[in-house]
Order: structure tokens, then sequence, then C-alpha cells
């Protein structure tokens, strides 16, 4: 609630008052953490490059910010969403083989692990498919729920 | 009698520590209490002027702590309070002549004997400042609603907050509420938020700052000055009343008040 009035009126603000503000967060923020942007921005590539090390993820979507209530409660949150664009082509491309999709992953440049697999061969229903934009908790749920679902799917086949 | 001591800091320099603390020490000598302000930026002498005690000067604090005048005699008393003295710092000295541990010890000796010690600091995070810091029950942190000095800010209310003095208390000094209304200015709710510290006093720039540092008398002194008011305000905060904030325009505009009171939701 406050933070949807607050980006409310925050964003009707305008004047070189709200960018000094904006600016002052911004600043403030890695200096409380001692870590400059550039060095921060460096960490979320290296964080990044291990995740995709196990996960396929939509790395356009993914977001690692630093979030902070006051000066002594700072939190990175990240939010790494599965890549949509493969699930989508695998949508398509379900009824053939599943040799498909394992060619999709890997041309995506993604490293196979059992987890990406798991979801590649994970029928795609439509509740799935909305879960795509959700936090990496949630779809996690769902990947977690693929065996038993994948099961179904054979038994259909 | 256990007195009290304030040290009014900065980080940023130029934002109104000297004028802060001699204005709240005149405030405070005028409310009745027994006050000593220090001028602890050793090799900058200000406050002496600002408060027009500049032809007075015998002794300074690195005297005092060396060991070269006693207390009593080095302290200059205010021409209009009987209660006000002031110790002026060291002109030709630097900041490593005295110690934070020297400042605890003068500190406890005039604490006895008086209400409030206010301890002006000088600008920059190092020596002078812990020598500033290191005897403060309470600190005054000053700003300006401009972001270098309110990043600066946040920087020594971090370094005070580990050396277990904090939380300050915010003086947001200079603020224009006719640019704060057009959108060009941070308000003072803004610098709160951003800070996360309670603010003890919001004084309007007010050109009457500058003639009163010219004439060497301080602007609480000069019932016509909004900034004198506001000091003298602060003042009365120091000693626990309740005084409502001066309505310098309207500060905060109606839906920021009105997001805020739905910020508990
Ligand atoms: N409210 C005000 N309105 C107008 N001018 C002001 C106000 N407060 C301070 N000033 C002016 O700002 C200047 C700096 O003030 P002051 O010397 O008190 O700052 P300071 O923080 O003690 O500086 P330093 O870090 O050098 O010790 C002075 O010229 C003073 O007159
Ligand atoms: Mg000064």
């Amino acid at each position: 609630m406050a933070s949807f009035l607050n980006r409310l009126f925050g964003r009707a603000r305008k004047g070189s008052g709200a960018t000094a503000k904006n600016r002052l967060h911004f600043v403030l923020q890695h200096d409380r953490i001692n870590l400059p942007p550039e060095r921060m921005e460096e960490m979320k590539r290296e964080i990044l490059a291990v995740i995709v090390k196990y996960l396929v993820v939509d790395q356009e979507r993914v977001e690692i910010a630093l979030e902070q209530r006051d000066r002594t409660h700072s939190k990175l949150v990240a939010e790494i969403p599965f890549a949509k664009e493969k699930q989508q082509i695998q949508m398509e491309a379900r009824p053939e083989t599943a040799g498909t999709d394992a060619q999709t992953a890997e041309s995506n440049g993604a490293v196979k692990s059992p987890l990406a697999a798991d979801e590649e061969a994970a029928p795609k229903d439509e509740s799935n498919d909305s879960q795509d934009a959700e936090p990496v908790a949630e779809v996690d749920e769902a990947s977690a729920t693929a065996p038993d679902a994948d099961a179904k799917d054979n038994k259909k086949n | 009698m256990a007195g009290k001591v304030v040290t009014i800091s900065s980080g940023k320099g130029g934002v109104g520590k000297t004028t802060a603390t001699a204005n709240l020490g005149i405030s405070l000598a005028s409310l009745g209490k027994k006050v000593v302000v220090i001028d602890a930026d050793i090799g900058l002498r200000n406050l002496d002027v600002i408060m027009g005690l500049e032809n007075r000067i015998v002794y300074d604090l690195v005297d005092i702590v060396e060991g070269r005048s006693k207390l009593r005699q080095s302290m200059i008393k205010h021409k209009k309070f009987e209660d006000l003295f002031l110790i002026p710092a060291a002109q030709t000295r630097d900041k490593m002549a005295v110690s934070p541990q020297d400042m605890v010890k003068l500190t406890d000796e005039l604490r006895e004997e008086h209400d409030f010690i206010l301890i002006d600091s000088p600008a920059g995070i190092e020596r002078g400042f812990r020598n500033a810091l290191e005897p403060a029950d309470e600190v005054l942190i000053v700003t300006n609603p401009e972001v270098s000095a309110v990043r600066d800010a946040d920087r020594i209310t971090g370094l005070i907050e580990a050396a277990e003095k904090g939380p300050g208390r915010l003086i947001l000094n200079r603020i224009k509420p006719e640019l704060v209304k057009k959108g060009e200015m941070l308000s003072s709710d803004d610098v709160v938020d951003i800070l996360g510290l309670a603010i003890i006093g919001i004084i309007p720039e007010d050109e009457l700052v500058l003639s009163a540092s010219n004439s060497g008398v301080p602007v609480t002194l000069n019932t016509d000055s909004k900034a004198g008011m506001a000091f003298n305000n602060v003042a009365r905060r120091l000693i626990g009343e309740d005084v409502p904030f001066m309505n310098l325009a309207d500060d905060a505009g109606f839906f920021r008040r009105l997001a805020r009171l739905f910020e508990g939701w």
C-alpha cells in the first residue's frame, strides 16, 4: 500500500529536488554497503555466470538489486526467472521428439543440468506458463511437480 | 551537576556547524542554562568571531590540555550572559595536539559545573572529528538540503553509530521554502526519509545570519530572524521541550503527507 502510494506520488513529483532524492538513494545504498556501483555490476555478472551453469534462465529479465529499508537493514534481492522463450519453443515442439528440446537448450548456450532437463521434459499447461514471470522460488515449486506431471503426460502419450 | 556534552558535527564543511554551536550556546544560556562552548576546530579558530569574543582570548584549548593554563582562567565569559563561556581553539597548532582522551578529561571536569557543553566539531572524519565525538553524550548532525551535504551526513551517521554515540539528531540548515515548494530543493521530509534520523531543527536560509557573523552577534539575539527563532527552538527541544516546527511555508505538501499517513499499512 505504502509503496503503491509512494510510487504514485513519487512519480508525480517533478523538479531537481526529486532528482536529488533519487540520486541520494542510489549513492547511499552503495556507500552504506561499501560496494561501488561498478563492483556491484561485476558481482551480478559473476552471480549470473554461476546460476547459468545450473539453470536455464531468462538473462534479460534477471534482476539483482539492493533493497534498503534504512541504513542498517539492507539486503540483496534477486529475481531470476527461467527462460520463457525456450518453453514456448518447447510447447510447439512437444508433439515431436524430446530431442528437439535438448537442442534448443544447447543452442541457447545453457549448460544442461538435471533441473533444466526436468523442466524441458515437463508438459507446459496454462497455469505453468503464467508462472514463468514469477520469482525463482515459485518456478522451483513448479519444476518440483514436474516429474509427477511428466508421468501423467507419458501415460497420455 | 552532571552536564551534558553535545557535539555538533557534519562531515561536510561549511554547512553551519559553527553558526549552530554559537546560536545554541546563546539560546541555552538565555533559557537559564550554564553553558560552555568549545571550538574543537584546531588551526581554524572561528567560534570566537562568530560569538564576538575574539578580542578577549588569552589561552586556548591546547594551552589547557598541555597544562599551561588552568581551565577556569581559560574560559572566556560572554559579554551578555553570565553563564556562557567559550573555550577557543588554538590557531597555530594542528589537531594532533589534542587527543580524544584529553577531550573526555576536559569535559568531565566541565560537566561538574555546567548544564551543557557544546563542541563545535571540525569538518571531516579525522582526528578533529574524533576529538569532538569521543566525549559526546549526544551528537547533532548539521546538513544542508544538498546531495553532497546529505551524503556526508550519512557517512558520519555511520561513524557516530559505530562509536556507539548514536543515533544523532539532525539539524537541516539553509532550507529555502520557496524552492522546496517548487520542487527544486530537497524537503526536510526527503532528508529525514533518506537519512532515517530524527530531526531536531529546520533552519531557513536567512541573510541575517551573515550580518550576525559580520557583527559578532549571533542571530538568535535578533528577534526578527527566522533562523534565529529556529535555532531557539532547537535549544528548547534539546532541554526536552516539545516545540512544534515553525511553519516556514508548506514544506511537505498534501500528497506526501497523505502518503505518509498510509505508511504504516
Ligand atoms: N541559515 C543560514 N542562512 C544563511 N547563511 C548561513 C546559514 N547558516 C550558515 N550560513 C553561512 O554559511 C557559512 C558557513 O557557516 P559555518 O561557518 O557555521 O559552517 P561550518 O560548518 O562551521 O564550516 P566549517 O566546516 O568550515 O567549520 C557562513 O558564511 C554562514 O554565515
Ligand atoms: Mg566551523
